[in-house]
């Protein structure tokens, strides 16, 4: 690069004129580093074209104050990316325009592949294929795990489970219970209305009870449970594939399924039942004020009258449903979590792809409980 | 000649933790800067202080002549654009490929078309010595040792006056080690370029570095030559340069018999 420090640095600028024999030349003179082109490369670019059009014309290039690559390569390109038959070029520049023959050699081309689509769906297929296998596979790992648990109890991960209990269970209670008392005073306030038109104010304890402690408790403490804790338990594991903590732990001959994964399912299908019992039973206090603003039935006689509404086997099927439910996400989201790899976007892609199967695989769950206890704690006694 | 960088009266705490004390560093325009210093001495801290990821305690550091705290926005991401960052582990976009890697500070600039983008692409691609087919490739294909070129390729695509590489040879096989220090030379010596560099690695800091800063008791306790480092008492340097392993570095490039007096 020239050495100028005094002299002001100049714009750019590539002027038509004659060389000392008369010939047509063009002189650049000037800063033709990516500071002064950033803003007139399109400009300049057309400007160089025009000239570049008459190829018997000298380029004189040496009163060009700075030169970069960036420069150089928009000179070779507005000279159909070649030198110039008459360049005049200082000696220090020379460097920037000595590895630019090569630059211009094409890129491979991608081939044309007619059978895209049927690739595509043959990926995807398998895929679908390799996450079942995959699933069954941690599942199978996961009951070998259990059955050595049993045999060796004292070995067994009671600390990783009691601080997975922790993080899953008890620091849900505050969002868990801030959605329950909301959804409980929505629902109470959307069926007041159509009640008192029937003048069956007093069945606002059969519905909510019902719908609160059956349905809506277990689903609503899953979905917030699978977005809260399974994509952090995906996250976690993703960032330790990432970092190759899991590798790690492989060849310390620790299997990761005793000692991430199995706590992680234990401790959900602990946490989840209690949770769900949390959730219902704050819904049901927000349902109770409602309907004791709405309808007049105080909050005393809407306790007093839910177990003549609701059997407590309602109870028991909502505290299994959250086992099943705990031990769901928790599975689905280490399945996801050991398939990320180590890259980012992976990272991200199953993260989401974690929390949306959950959820869904939750709700299927719940429909299928539904339609195998439909004739289970629903009728009146 | 005005300094690329001026660092003064630099002061950095964590908690109770003091890191550095009163500062002061100046960095001439085309030198080869190594910080040198034990673990937790604060080189990583000082060099992401003065790429403006970190904000000091107290002090001011100054690139380009423009103080990096408390100047506009603007101004702050016009030097942005004249420096290069090599990370310690290449930190490519992992969901980008390198070609996209490298075209990406190209393509934010908006003035240039595809074209222009992709020769210049390929020009910094021969430059690092990496094979063409390699571009389409994601950075979770490519080696250790691809990554850091391909880094320094994106790092230089914006034709930077100043170059800052975090461990640049570390993670490196010697032999690589010894041709990324190449490559770095030949780099330094085509483009004129200022470098900043964090390294452990002695046979890269011998090689490379026209001065050497080393950081000591929270603050540079030599700044200058190799000889004026070594020349200088302190457990730090006697262990680092005159150890073992330093001797046998140091002796390739100067006669033993001055380091003998070193050694007491």
């Amino acid at each position: 690069m020239q050495q100028a420090p005094v002299q002001a640095i100049l714009d750019p600028e590539a002027k038509e004129s004659r060389t000392g024999e008369g010939a047509p030349a063009v002189t650049l003179s000037g800063a033709w580093d990516i500071r002064a082109l950033e803003t007139r490369a399109k400009l300049l670019n057309s400007h160089l074209m025009s000239l570049a059009a008459d190829s018997g014309r000298q380029w004189d290039l040496s009163h060009i104050q700075r030169l970069d690559h960036i420069g150089a390569l928009l000179l070779w390109q507005a000279w159909g990316k070649r030198r110039p038959a008459q360049l005049v070029l200082a000696p220090a520049h020379e460097v920037f325009f000595s590895n630019l023959d090569s630059a211009a050699a094409a890129p491979p081309k991608v081939p044309f592949d007619p059978m895209r689509l049927v690739r595509t769906l043959g990926a995807r297929v398998l895929l679908t294929h390799e996450h079942f296998v995959g699933m069954v596979q941690l599942i199978g790992q996961i009951l070998i795990d259990t059955f050595g648990m049993m045999r060796h109890p004292l070995r067994g991960p009671w600390r990783e489970i009691s601080a997975s209990v922790f993080r899953v269970g008890t620091q849900a209670l505050g969002i868990t219970a801030l959605v329950g008392f909301l959804i409980g005073v929505v629902l109470s306030y959307l069926s007041a209305e159509q009640l008192k038109a029937f003048g069956a104010n007093i069945f606002i304890i059969n519905l909510l009870g019902m719908g609160i402690i059956r349905e809506l408790g277990p689903v609503i403490a899953a979905v917030l449970v699978a977005g809260r804790s399974g994509s952090a338990i995906t996250a976690q594991l993703g960032v330790m594939r990432v970092t190759e903590e899991l590798d790690a732990l492989s060849v310390m001959g620790i299997p990761h399924t005793v000692r991430l994964i199995l706590p992680k399912i234990v401790a959900l299908a602990i946490a989840m039942p209690l949770l769900i019992l949390w959730t219902s039973g704050i819904a049901l206090i927000g349902g109770a004020l409602a309907a004791s603003s709405q309808l007049g039935i105080s909050v005393h006689s809407f306790m007093s009258g839910l177990p003549g509404a609701v059997p407590t086997v309602n109870i028991w099927l909502a505290m299994g449903k959250g086992v099943m439910f705990g031990a769901l996400i928790a599975l689905v989201a280490c399945h996801f979590g050991l398939r990320v790899e180590p890259n980012t976007e992976s990272l991200g892609i199953g993260t989401t792809n974690s929390v949306v199967t959950s959820i869904t695989t939750v709700i299927i769950a719940d429909a299928i409980f539904a339609v195998i206890f439909s004739d289970v704690g629903i009728s009146l006694s | 000649m005005n300094p690329i960088i001026e660092v003064e009266g630099l002061w950095t705490q964590f908690g109770d933790h003091l890191v550095h004390k009163d500062l002061n560093l100046t960095v001439m325009p085309g030198e080869v800067v190594s910080l040198v210093g034990g673990s937790g001495s604060g080189k990583t801290t000082l060099m992401r202080q003065i790429l403006g990821l970190e904000q000091p305690s107290r002090g001011t550091v100054k690139v380009f002549g423009i103080p990096l705290h408390g100047s506009k926005a603007q101004m702050v991401q016009k030097i942005r654009k004249r420096w290069g960052v090599l990370f310690q582990q290449g930190a490519l976009y992992s969901a980008l490929s390198v070609y996209d890697n490298i075209a990406l500070p190209l393509r934010e600039l908006r003035a240039f078309d595809e074209d222009f983008i992709h020769d210049m692409v390929m020009l910094k691609v021969d430059m690092v010595d990496i094979e063409r087919s390699h571009a389409a490739k994601m950075p979770a294909d490519l080696s250790g040792g691809m990554i850091k070129r391909i880094a320094l390729a994106r790092a230089l695509v914006l034709e930077p006056e100043l170059v800052f590489l975090d461990e640049p040879t570390a993670g490196l096989d010697p032999d690589r080690s010894e041709s990324f220090v190449k490559l770095i030379r030949s780099l330094h010596q085509k483009l004129n370029l200022t470098v900043i560099m964090v390294t452990h690695d002695l046979d890269t800091l011998v090689s490379l570095s026209d001065k050497i800063a080393v950081l000591a008791e929270q603050r540079l306790i030599v700044y200058g030559s190799l000889e004026e480092a070594i020349a200088v008492r302190h457990p730090f340097i006697l262990n680092f340069f005159l150890g073992e392993r330093g001797l046998r570095a140091l002796s390739a490039v100067m006669g033993s018999d001055k380091l003998s007096p070193g050694r007491s």
